[in-house]
């Protein structure tokens, strides 16, 4: 069944097209990588799904629910920078993520008492978790790259999104740092099934991560007027399994129980 | 080596720093000696004894008409009017710098409006604020906060303008509302700005505070410079100026720590 359903969208900026007939149907847990050039689309189409920007034309629907006006509590986000507060400390961060959506009743957007002793153990539990318990009480500005990137995928997964949006979220960290970074995500992702498209220049990474690998580029080209026509998805790769399909399918062996359709169906 | 590698040592550096102000200190006193050679009783630049001792009983004894001690009874009156203006002017600076920064509705309403408001030079309108709100305190405060309050508005709204779109959308995703957004996310940022611009907008408002005490007021720090320029003192004018100078560096420091202390995620003010 389709958890993210992408129909028709075209996003133009003025007469300039960008993206044209994207169509897209995701499941529940899947890992979307999404590759292509620069300007090709890609960092809009994650606009798209964040509702920082409204279509063109087309919609997109998460759970079959009306495609959303502004950014909600159903988009987790982490970007390359600026994704944590830097006027909180780590711990206050995570704190923020419940008490800025949570504390809508007061005045103040701020938990006091037992609510507040609450949050600050969920995110003392988070932040032991991912390592970063001995810098609870330090601002982000003093944290490395790798750490305030996992921070803010905390901070993101705090809110309990049903989708986690990720742009370019390794683009600036060194490559030992980045390969942690896959594996912290790859930990957390075993953990929550959660949904997740990522933005990537890095291919490798783009394959590693995803279930999925969706290359954005345009179908046409005018070689006069390159911005006459919008990109759009021209590739979607299967990216499980090293990429390699069907090795871990058999068939055609015993034709009377295929043993992945018994581990999909529920009843069987 | 050239000189843009030359580094002065500590020692160095402070004699250098020092230099000029020891410079203006020996001119002055050359000029007053040679000035009183000529003639014993000149008022223009009177000895830095005689300066010291009239500081001394302006700080100490007092007026024989009022039986006050002037300095501070100066001091005191224009503190009060430069603080009430900064203070108004800093929470209209922050109110609206914020609104007008994030909000798109309230930046078209308002930017244009405050654009050219901040035009208006704030001494071309201050017998209008005489004729209104008379010659007491409301008038100088008022002339005060007309200055300085469209330059901090302008900035805030600039600095919350320039917090990056990706916090915004952030906030939005765990759930915040434009409120939540405005008191946990813009106000915080700015505030540390909001030190720095006040910092700036200090000399403009000493500026306005000694205009206006100026022309209409019985008390204060430039209404007792202008009163006895009349009488060629000299010996008041200047420690008067010293002790301004004095007292906008102490606020000048003050603020610059308060900034370090109240904010150490900001980094070092400038």
């Amino acid at each position: 069944m389709s958890f993210v359903t992408v129909t028709d969208i075209f996003q133009s900026y003025g007469k300039r097209p960008i993206l044209e007939r994207v169509n897209l149907e995701v499941a529940e847990g899947e890992f979307v990588s999404i590759v292509g050039a620069s300007g090709c689309g890609k960092s809009t189409f994650l606009r798209l799904l964040l509702a920082q920007e409204r279509p063109t034309r087309g919609a997109i629907s998460i759970e079959g629910r009306p495609p959303a006006q502004e950014p909600d509590r159903d988009r987790g986000v982490v970007f390359q920078r600026y994704s944590v507060f830097p006027h909180m400390t780590v711990r206050g961060n995570l704190i923020a993520a419940e008490e800025l959506g949570g504390a809508r009743a007061g005045l103040l957007p701020r938990f006091f008492g037992a609510r507040r002793r609450e949050a600050a153990r969920r995110a003392d539990e988070a932040l032991e978790r991912i390592g970063l318990a001995h810098v609870a009480d330090q601002y982000p500005a003093s944290l490395s790259g790798g750490m305030q990137q996992r921070l803010a995928i905390a901070q993101a997964l705090a809110g309990r999104p049903r989708v986690l949006l990720l742009d370019e979220p390794f683009g600036a960290l060194d490559p030992g740092t980045r390969l942690a970074m896959h594996a912290f995500l790859q930990d957390l992702r075993a953990e929550t099934r959660m949904t997740v498209f990522m933005v990537s220049h890095d291919l490798e990474e783009a394959f590693k991560l995803g279930d999925r690998v969706l290359v954005f580029d345009k179908p046409r080209w005018d070689p006069i007027e390159p911005e006459a026509w919008g990109a759009t998805i021209t590739y979607d790769f299967d990216a499980r399994d090293g990429g390699i399909p069907f090795q871990n399918r058999p068939f055609a062996e015993t034709p009377t129980s295929d043993p992945q359709e018994d581990a999909h169906d529920p009843h069987g | 080596m050239r000189w843009i590698n030359r580094r002065p040592g500590r020692l160095l550096a402070f004699g250098l720093a020092a230099l000029p102000f020891a410079l203006a200190v020996l001119g002055y006193v050359v000029a007053s000696d040679l000035r009183r050679a000529a003639n014993p009783a000149d008022k223009l630049l009177p000895a830095p004894a005689q300066i010291l001792e009239t500081a001394l009983s302006l700080a100490t004894e007092a007026d024989r008409r009022s039986g006050e001690v002037l300095l501070w009874v100066d001091t005191a009156a224009s503190l009060i009017r430069l603080a009430e203006g900064a203070a108004i002017s800093a929470g209209m600076g922050l109110v609206f710098g914020l609104l007008i920064g994030l909000i798109p509705g309230i930046r078209t309403t308002l930017a244009p409006f405050v654009s050219v408001i901040s035009l208006i030079p704030p001494l071309a309108i201050l017998p209008i604020l005489f004729i209104v709100f008379g010659l007491g305190e409301v008038s100088k405060v008022a002339l005060i906060a007309i200055g300085i309050a469209p330059v901090l508005i302008r900035d805030i709204a600039q600095r919350t303008a320039e917090i990056p779109e990706e916090m915004i959308v952030k906030a939005q995703t765990l759930g915040a509302s434009t409120w939540a957004i405005l008191v946990r996310v813009a106000l915080p940022q700015v505030l540390p700005r909001l030190i720095g611009a006040l910092r700036l907008s200090l000399g403009p408002a000493w500026l306005f505070l000694i205009a206006a005490e100026a022309i209409a007021s019985t008390e204060g720090l430039g209404y007792r410079i202008f009163l006895v320029r009349r009488y060629f003192a000299m010996d008041v004018i200047i420690p008067y100026v010293i002790w301004i100078t004095l007292l906008a560096f102490l606020m000048d420091l003050g603020l610059r720590q308060l900034h370090r202390r109240a904010f150490p995620w900001a980094g070092p003010a400038t």
